[in-house]
Formats: C-alpha cells, sequence, structure tokens
C-alpha cells in the first residue's frame, strides 16, 4: 500500500445520500479475479448511457454527459465530495478499489457505511468525515469555482484550499493514521503477534472444544 | 458490577489483545468464503508466501455466480465461471473444513449452508466478505461482512483488526398479527430507524417478538440489520436456538453438546445491562411491509401510499426521494396495492430456507400467477432446502401456480448470473436491497415478504395478504 501523507487535488462534488456500493461498481464486474481495472467502470450505470459488461472497450461507449464526473470541469478530480452514509450496502472491496483506480485518492463526507469505510483504509484511500455544514460549504465551492482544488494533510489532519483561506480539521483513528502515513501491511503488524494468537487459540480450543 | 450485553460477552471472549487507543486484535472461529470475494485474498496470501492459519476454520461454497437452471451444461459465462474455478482451485490448494461445490448436493447461498451445517455456532466469531453475514447473529454469535484485504488478514492470522462498535437494543414486543412477518417486522425498523442509523452499532434484536420467532425468521431479521447499516445483528441462544442446532452435521454430540450447551445458556445479555441506544417496538399493529424507493428505508404499510417529497423538509432528503420516484416510475400518493409487477422473485440470503418456501407455496397453492407477470421464479437457498421443499411437495404446488422452480443461489438478489431485471420492469422481490440497478440496470425492486411477493405475483400486483390468510 502506498502512504499517504499530502494530497492537493482537483474536487468533484457528488451530491446524493446514500451513495451505495452497487452504485459505485455494479455486480458484473464483480467477476473479475483481479485487484486492478476497476476505474473505467467505476459508477458505471450512471456514467455511461448503455449497459457495461466485463472486457468491453470503454473508450468508444457513450457517455452520460450530465453525471458529474463527466464534465470537463471535474475531469482528473482526485477528491470525492459526497453526503451521508456513502458506501451503504454491498462489503465489495472493488468499490474502494474503482475510486482509486479511477484517481480518486480521498472522500470527504459526513459519514460513510462501516464497511466500506475500513475498506477504504485497507488501500490507501483516506475517507475524510467533516461536518455537513463544512461539506455545503464545500459543495457550494466545487459548484461555483472552476478547478477548485483542495489540500489535505494528514499529519496535520487538515483539509483546506490551497489558499488556506477555508481550513477544517477531521478526526481519526491513531491505529488508522499511522499505517496510512507509513503504508504499513498490516497483516505483517498482525503477524508480529502471531504467539498471543497461538496462545490465545490453545486455550480457546481447550475451554471450548466443540469449536475444535 | 454492571450487567454485560450480549455483544459484549461475545467481543471480550475473543480480544486477543487492545491497544490503549482501542483498536484490538479479535480472534476469528469461523471463516465463510465464497467466489467473488476471495481470489484476490487468496492472491495476496501467495504472493506474500503466507499460508492459511487455520483451515479448519474455512467452510467455502460458490454461491453468487452460479447459474439457477441447466445445471447440466455448467456455468456458460467463462468470466463467471473463472471466478468459480478459481475458488475450487484455491480451496483444493489450501484446504477447508468443508467444501460445497458448484453443483454438489450440499451447495448453496452461504448463508443459509453456514447454520444449516451447524457450521455457524452460539458464541462463534463469524465472518464472510459479504455484508449480510450479520444473518449468523441469529445463533447468539458476533457475526459481520469484511472486505476482501480483511479476508485475506483473518485468512493469514486468523484475527482482525478491529474497534468495539456500540450497543443498540431493538426491543420489540407483542405478538405479530396473521400474514405479518420477520420480514415485515425487520424492514419496519430500518423504515424507523433509517438505512444509517445502526452505522457503529452492533443491533441485538430482543423482546417476546423476537423470542417467538423461529430461528429462520431470527436469520431473515439480523440478515438485515447490515441494511440498517448495523455490520453485526445478534439474538440471545435460547431453546429455539438449541432446538434448530441439535444433529446438524457440524454441531456438537453427546458430552460435548452438553458441554457446549452449559456454556451457551450463558449468551443472552444480563437483565442489568446497559445500551448505548434502546428503540421500542410494539409489533401487534405492524402491517406487511412494501418498499417504494431505492433504499430499504424507503418503505411503507401495503395498505398505504407512495410518499410525496414535497411533503419533506430535509432538501437532501427530498431530493433522493424525488430521484427514487422518477427512477421507480411512480407518482406520489399512489396506493401501494394499484402497483402492478412485471416478475416476482422468491429467494436470497434473507427468504430463501424452508419456512419462507412454506409460506409463499400456501399462498400460491390452487392459485395462478397473472398474465401480466412475465416471470416468477423461487430459488431455494441450497440444494437441501430444495431437496426438502421437493420432499413436502411444494415444488409441484408453485410449478403449477406458473412459477419457475430454479437450482439454489444468490441469483437475481443481486444478478451476477443470468437472472436479471431488465431496464423498466417492476420486481416484487423477497431479497434485501432495492438500490438502483441492484436486480439488473434499470430494473426496479420492491422488497417484500414471501408471503408477499407470492400473492402479489397472483394478483399482478401487490396485494394485502391479510386478506388471502
Amino acid at each position: 500500500m502506498n502512504p499517504f501523507r499530502i494530497v492537493t487535488g482537483l474536487v468533484a462534488p457528488l451530491d446524493r445520500a446514500n451513495v451505495d456500493t452497487d452504485a459505485i461498481i455494479p455486480k458484473q464486474f464483480l467477476k473479475s479475479i483481479k485487484r486492478s481495472g476497476f476505474g473505467p467502470n467505476l459508477f458505471d450505470e450512471w456514467r455511461y448511457l448503455d449497459r457495461g459488461e466485463p472486457g468491453m472497450d470503454n473508450s468508444h461507449r457513450p457517455e452520460n454527459p450530465n453525471f458529474v464526473l463527466n464534465l470537463p470541469r471535474y475531469r482528473g478530480a482526485e477528491i470525492l465530495l459526497a453526503r451521508r452514509n456513502f458506501g451503504c450496502g454491498s462489503s465489495r472491496e472493488h468499490a474502494p478499489w474503482a475510486l482509486l483506480d479511477f484517481g480518486f485518492r480521498a472522500l470527504i463526507a459526513p459519514s460513510y457505511a462501516d464497511i466500506f469505510f475500513n475498506n477504504c483504509f485497507k488501500n490507501g484511500l483516506l475517507p475524510i468525515v467533516l461536518p455537513e455544514n463544512a461539506l455545503d460549504a464545500l459543495f457550494d465551492a466545487a459548484n461555483v469555482h472552476p478547478g477548485f482544488a483542495l489540500t489535505i494533510d494528514l499529519e496535520r489532519q487538515t483539509v483546506a484550499t490551497p489558499d488556506g483561506a477555508m481550513q477544517w480539521r477531521f478526526e481519526l483513528e491513531a491505529f488508522r493514521k499511522h499505517c496510512l502515513l507509513n503504508g504499513l501491511d498490516e497483516i505483517a503488524l498482525t503477524l508480529g503477534h502471531a504467539d498471543a494468537i497461538r496462545d490465545f487459540e490453545s486455550r480457546r480450543l481447550h475451554e471450548q472444544p466443540w469449536l475444535a | 458490577m454492571a450487567g454485560r450485553t450480549l455483544y459484549d460477552k461475545l467481543w471480550e471472549s475473543h480480544v486477543v489483545r487492545c491497544e490503549a487507543d482501542g483498536t484490538a486484535l479479535l480472534y476469528i472461529d469461523r471463516h465463510l468464503v465464497h467466489e467473488v470475494t476471495s481470489p484476490q485474498a487468496f492472491e495476496g496470501l501467495r504472493l506474500a508466501g503466507r499460508k492459511p492459519w487455520r483451515i479448519e476454520s474455512i467452510v467455502a461454497t460458490a454461491d453468487h455466480n452460479t447459474p439457477t437452471k441447466d445445471w447440466a451444461q455448467g456455468i456458460r459465462d467463462p468470466i463467471s465461471r473463472i471466478q468459480v474455478e478459481t475458488l475450487d482451485a484455491n480451496i483444493a490448494a489450501t484446504g477447508a473444513k468443508a467444501y460445497f461445490p458448484f453443483r454438489d448436493r450440499r451447495q448453496g447461498i452461504v448463508h443459509v449452508i453456514g447454520p444449516e451445517q451447524g457450521a455457524t455456532l452460539p458464541g462463534m466469531t463469524v465472518v464472510c466478505g459479504d455484508s449480510h453475514t450479520s444473518t449468523h447473529g441469529a445463533f447468539g454469535a458476533l457475526a459481520f461482512g469484511i472486505g476482501t484485504s480483511e479476508v485475506e488478514h483473518v485468512l493469514a492470522t486468523q484475527c482482525l483488526i478491529t474497534r468495539k462498535a456500540k450497543s443498540m437494543l431493538v426491543r420489540a414486543e407483542g405478538r405479530l398479527p396473521a400474514g405479518v412477518t420477520a420480514k415485515d417486522l425487520v424492514l419496519a425498523v430500518i423504515g424507523r430507524i433509517g438505512t444509517a442509523g445502526g452505522s457503529g452499532f452492533a443491533i441485538e434484536f430482543a423482546g417476546a417478538a423476537i423470542r417467538a420467532l423461529s430461528m429462520e425468521g431470527r436469520m431473515t431479521v439480523c440478515n438485515m440489520a447490515i441494511e440498517a447499516g448495523a455490520r453485526a445483528g445478534m439474538v440471545a441462544v435460547d431453546d429455539t436456538t438449541f432446538d434448530y442446532l441439535r444433529g446438524r452435521p457440524f454441531a456438537p454430540m453427546g458430552e460435548l453438546w452438553d458441554k457446549a450447551m452449559a456454556y451457551w445458556r450463558t449468551l443472552r445479555s444480563d437483565p442489568e445491562a446497559t445500551f448505548d441506544r434502546v428503540v421500542d417496538v410494539d409489533v401487534s399493529s405492524l402491517r406487511p411491509q412494501v418498499t417504494w424507493g431505492t433504499s430499504p428505508e424507503m418503505v411503507v404499510a401495503v395498505d398505504g401510499r407512495v410518499p410525496d417529497p414535497d411533503n419533506e423538509r430535509d432538501p437532501t432528503r427530498r431530493e433522493g426521494m424525488a430521484r427514487a420516484l422518477q427512477y421507480m416510475g411512480l407518482t406520489p400518493n399512489t396506493l401501494i396495492a394499484e402497483i402492478a409487477i412485471d416478475k416476482v422473485f422468491i429467494g436470497s440470503c434473507t427468504n430463501s430456507r424452508i419456512e419462507d418456501l412454506r409460506a409463499a407455496a400456501e399462498v400460491a397453492r390452487g392459485r395462478h400467477v397473472a398474465p401480466n407477470v412475465r416471470l416468477a421464479m423461487v430459488v431455494p437457498g441450497s440444494g437441501l432446502v430444495k431437496a426438502q421443499a421437493e420432499r413436502e411437495g411444494l415444488d409441484r404446488v408453485f410449478r403449477d401456480a406458473g412459477f419457475d422452480w430454479r437450482e439454489p443461489g444468490c441469483s437475481m438478489c443481486l444478478a451476477m448470473n443470468d437472472d436479471r431485471l431488465e431496464p423498466g420492469e417492476r420486481c416484487a422481490s423477497t431479497s434485501n436491497r432495492n438500490f438502483e440497478g441492484r436486480q439488473g440496470a434499470g430494473g426496479r425492486t420492491h422488497l417484500v415478504s414471501p408471503a408477499m411477493a407470492a400473492a402479489a405475483a397472483i394478483a399482478g400486483h401487490f396485494v394485502d395478504i391479510r386478506r388471502l390468510v
């Protein structure tokens, strides 16, 4: 996993609540046995006018000109603004994989669904939580100012406009921050406690032998 | 000493270690695996040169991609076939406590076969790369869905790095009226607390109405805890739990059973335990529920009407309602009973067990699917559910009434196989998600109970099941 430190990027506003992971990456693309290549099918049903299937050449498909990520001013966005309960529904990690593969490095929303939120951290995609009024201000700015960009500083836990005129601080669990900043392999960290796991396991199977 | 909740007990008995900031290493007893969310995890394990920690914890099956008819022809979609064959190869290479591959007579939806085999037991932690893993909480287990990175983490370490959730008690008192089911109960709860109402919580479902439910009804309720935003739903262990588990293939027997039962009896919240949030529901006046929108919280009683966004004051909600109505092709204030349907799907990890099929068959018996309904399909949750239904003659009841009787799998709940809605088609579905495109691009899903789905198939539109029973 790549470390996440400071990201400055163009901001795209997706002004809907309860965006589910079926919308983020529809089911037909879950047939892949790879982790990569989901970006062209991010928000497939909203983004294109035809029906997407795995293995299609997406570069020739008709785009929905009204979908926000297709508007020229938001092309190349790296930060996505969203509304509450983003990522609800299915546990598919293909959702953060698709967002990352598309080019997003961070999300900003008032809340996320639990499993999706967790999945983001495992892949170096930073899901930032800011209050509703901060999101309202950010949506306004992204709608009004072409080229609206933000700088996210993970170490300082801040989201700010590059000129520093607007700035917010966000909260983050210490462990998650540590892993993201350093791009750590969580499995290796856990295996550092292998003895503790083995002790726990043998005690458990002894006390509850029906689990063996 | 303050009392402990069921969730406290399950959590504390699985913590291997805990950091100062609350980040815990949680031991996992049962790892359910299916073909869609596991290939990248097995590959990651291989690339890192790691081995599974405890293969006896793994129970696997292929369910999401498998076709529901013409099994003799195998899986025709080459991409789906590769994914299912990849699971075959991964399990062959690593091993498992049990594997029920495509066409095995015990194959089925992972959340149906776990309990059916007795592979889900009280007091366990149960995970799976599938959000509906909350189903298994019905057994007094701590069960929740995980992503693929976590699947790999559990394979490699038998643990998860996680944090304790807040606790919510949903206390359902009273008696469910005739024709009103566990599905209606949980849809009503979601309608009340919202699809994000349970975010950050583990929900315990309790009260007389929950105790009166069968294990299958409890599974339906816990299954949809995730649709309320809660990763885990759970129910205390009681005699209903024991009666269900006794004699299942992987349940303990003899002395071990007695010993296990003594422990399992402690898996209930202490009377003085407190919860972070309590939601009280009186089910005695509950009516059959039908969703009208594109989120499970968009739900009304069958004798109600499609709501009007103009009556909603919150602008984000109002826009969401208007967008949902447009997608669903519905006009505000339409009577639910006037909504005609094109297809019916009876199945999914929510409602595909034998009691669900019996309830639907009871409605279908001696009647016929309405001419405007293009397809009414019944997809049993597992090969064993299918065989049981056939022993009871339910397949004949369905076939005689004009329903398709299919092979087991996830099928049109998420439409990864050939079973799907075409754009604009409207479906009465016993599944769990009515999201845009969930059952096929442009498809319109209304979530209902099995009896309500069967009744809609017969009438060609939604009807109040209470008038039929």
